[in-house]
């Protein structure tokens, strides 16, 4: 029977195969692509002269001081950090109690309806959110804290959660479906509200993917870029409260990038925080899908 | 009659700690609510702001016109051509590859550890903060392969950045044809890919396509990774090729809301408004036609 194929389709269908196959680990080569050239782009100053103790215990941040160039990210962190807690402190709740609703109390076309929501929360694009952080937040936070600027944590991170809040309830909303009815059916059968349900059983039974919906959202957080640049101000320094202003580490390479000389050792730092920022997301995304997984099994 | 309810009423008479349950239940159902309310609230204050604000400065004629006098004037014409070629160039590399990869991942990949990997790379490209993307373009397409900062180099980025979502949703338009459909297939002796060419894909072609609309928004709304790879401030001239800079409606709501000074109000939030209705438009568009499809599927 084979041989009433041509064999030049027999060829093209090998050709087709190979092209399929390539694609599929398109993704592996892409991410080590990533890693390579951010690497490679910095590897001269990230090999050569970067003190790893100054780059991640220093606050001093001086890439274009004439006499003593110091290259400290840690306010840099301490102000990714600030951020993301607040977003988290913000996203979380709402997201996970989001999430709960939609999953456990709605159904039919309130259900569909409250979903689109969430998506198209999700698809508002990030220099809009940063526009709504300057023009609208800003001012209402310098009204209401009296406050001398409203870029601050407290603006970057109302928008940070608001912008992680989508994905929490997503990704929670999934882990709370995967637990088999028959947990609920038995529950209820035993007398409990379905509050309690909630919280006795579906918590516990969904958990891992519950933090995981958590955990990609931090990752979420500590990866936006522009919004953050917009809303958080300028100012590098570790923030004593939630009214001070700080520069995150996405955002110090947005705002610098295009000022300094290609090659340079201030050019080749920012691609070291890149480097940085990249281990940073993959740990997080990592143990996330590990815990994906896990809770896939069960 | 009253006996009997009398009885009934004493059977099903709830003690305290059914009517302690019951009343916890119905203040977490209201705080629940109460949350969900909050997160739609913001969706709808945002829309409305920016068109109340948006609306006076939005004409055909900001829509057709080249910004002028530093950008404190005129229109955002350039802006919306750029992103069309952005949108464009990154989708025209971006769905081939994530159209395919989907296919290797539901059709060839077996449940083994090579699998694992490759989810877990697309997990992980999909999770890079835009910025390290943007560090990538540079360092790959604009200096490594030298392209330039051009609209080229910056759809290579935006393609390689929104390949996730194509790749998970046209997965899952794969995954909902049904496995006796290739059965059939197979046994009247047509091949793998005689398969997937022949039932598979036309059967799972608008799936693809919502994945496809998706990625189109995701696209249109990124800045990060543009900013150094191919998105130019201002530019005089509309791009003649990909190897030409571009303006972007992202990367001009980003200048005029930062950058310029003594822009007149009005004119970043009819940007931002022309923006977020393209993304939305797009994004609703996905949505609508996908909940046509399950609705209409008869398997």
């Amino acid at each position: 029977m084979q041989a009433q194929r041509s064999s030049s389709a027999a060829y093209a269908e090998i050709a087709i195969e190979a092209l399929i196959r390539l694609c599929g680990f398109s993704a592996i080569l892409f991410v080590f692509a990533i890693f390579f050239f951010v690497f490679w782009s910095g590897a001269d100053f990230i090999i050569h002269r970067l003190d790893l103790v100054q780059f991640l215990g220093s606050e001093q941040w001086y890439p274009t001081s004439i006499s003593n160039k110091r290259y400290g990210t840690l306010a840099l962190l301490a102000g990714t950090a600030s951020v993301t807690t607040l977003a988290m402190l913000i996203a979380v709740p709402l997201g996970l109690g989001a999430a709960v609703f939609i999953s456990e109390f709605t159904s039919g076309w309130v259900k569909e309806s409250l979903k689109v929501v969430i998506e198209l929360l999700a698809a508002i694009p990030s220099v809009v959110w940063g526009f709504i952080g300057i023009a609208i937040m800003n001012p209402v936070i310098i009204k209401l804290f009296d406050a001398p600027i409203g870029l601050n944590v407290l603006n970057g991170g109302i928008i940070l959660g608001l912008m992680s809040v989508p994905i929490i309830v997503s990704i929670g909303e999934d882990a709370l479906k995967a637990v088999p009815d028959s947990y609920r059916e038995a529950s209820i059968a035993m007398g409990a509200t379905r509050w309690q349900t909630v919280y006795k059983v579906l918590f516990p039974a969904a958990r891992s993917g519950l933090l995981a919906a958590v955990l990609l959202g931090v990752a979420r957080a500590i990866g936006e870029t522009i919004a953050v640049l917009m809303a958080t101000g300028h100012a590098v320094q570790i923030p004593h409260s939630p009214l001070d202003s700080v520069r995150t580490l996405t955002a110090t390479i947005a705002a610098e990038l295009g000022e300094t000389a290609r090659g340079s050792d201030h050019y080749q730092a920012l691609f070291a925080i890149g480097v940085l920022l990249f281990f940073l997301t993959f740990c997080v995304n990592l143990i996330a899908d590990l815990l994906v997984r896990e809770s896939k099994r069960k | 009659m009253s006996a009997v309810r009398e009885q009934s009423h004493a059977v099903f008479q709830a003690t305290a700690v059914t009517l302690a349950n019951r009343s916890r239940e119905r203040f977490a159902v209201r705080v629940l609510t109460l949350i969900t309310t909050l997160l739609i609230l913001p969706l709808i204050a945002i829309i409305s702001l920016l068109v109340a604000k948006g609306a006076p400065a939005m004409s055909l004629e900001f829509l057709l016109a080249a910004p002028v006098a530093g950008m404190t004037a005129g229109g955002i014409f350039p802006a919306i051509v750029g992103t069309l070629w952005l949108v464009g160039v990154s989708l025209a590399v971006a769905a081939p590859i994530g159209i395919l990869a989907a296919v290797y991942l539901n059709e060839y990949a077996g449940d083994n550890w090579v699998t694992r990997i490759i989810n877990l790379a697309i997990v992980n490209l999909a999770g890079v903060p835009s910025i390290v993307h943007a560090l990538f373009g540079v360092g790959a397409f604009v200096l490594f392969l030298g392209m330039g900062t051009s609209i080229l180099s910056a759809s290579l980025t935006l393609a390689i950045m929104t390949l996730p979502v194509i790749i998970a949703s046209t997965k899952e338009a794969l995954a909902s044809v049904p496995l006796a459909f290739r059965e059939a297939c197979w046994v009247l002796g047509a091949s793998r890919w005689q398969t997937i060419r022949h039932v598979v894909l036309p059967n799972s072609i608008s799936g693809i396509l919502t994945g496809v609309i998706l990625q189109v928004s995701r696209a249109a709304g990124e800045t990060a990774p543009i900013m150094f790879t191919g998105a130019a401030f201002y530019l005089p001239f509309l791009p003649q090729s990909v190897y030409d800079q571009c303006m972007a409606l992202s990367m001009h709501l980003f200048t005029v809301s930062t950058q310029v000074p003594n822009v007149p109000e009005a004119i970043p939030y009819a940007t931002a408004l022309v923006l977020l209705g393209l993304v939305m438009s797009v994004n609703l568009t996905s949505i609508l036609f996908r909940s046509y499809l399950r609705s209409r599927r008869k398997w």
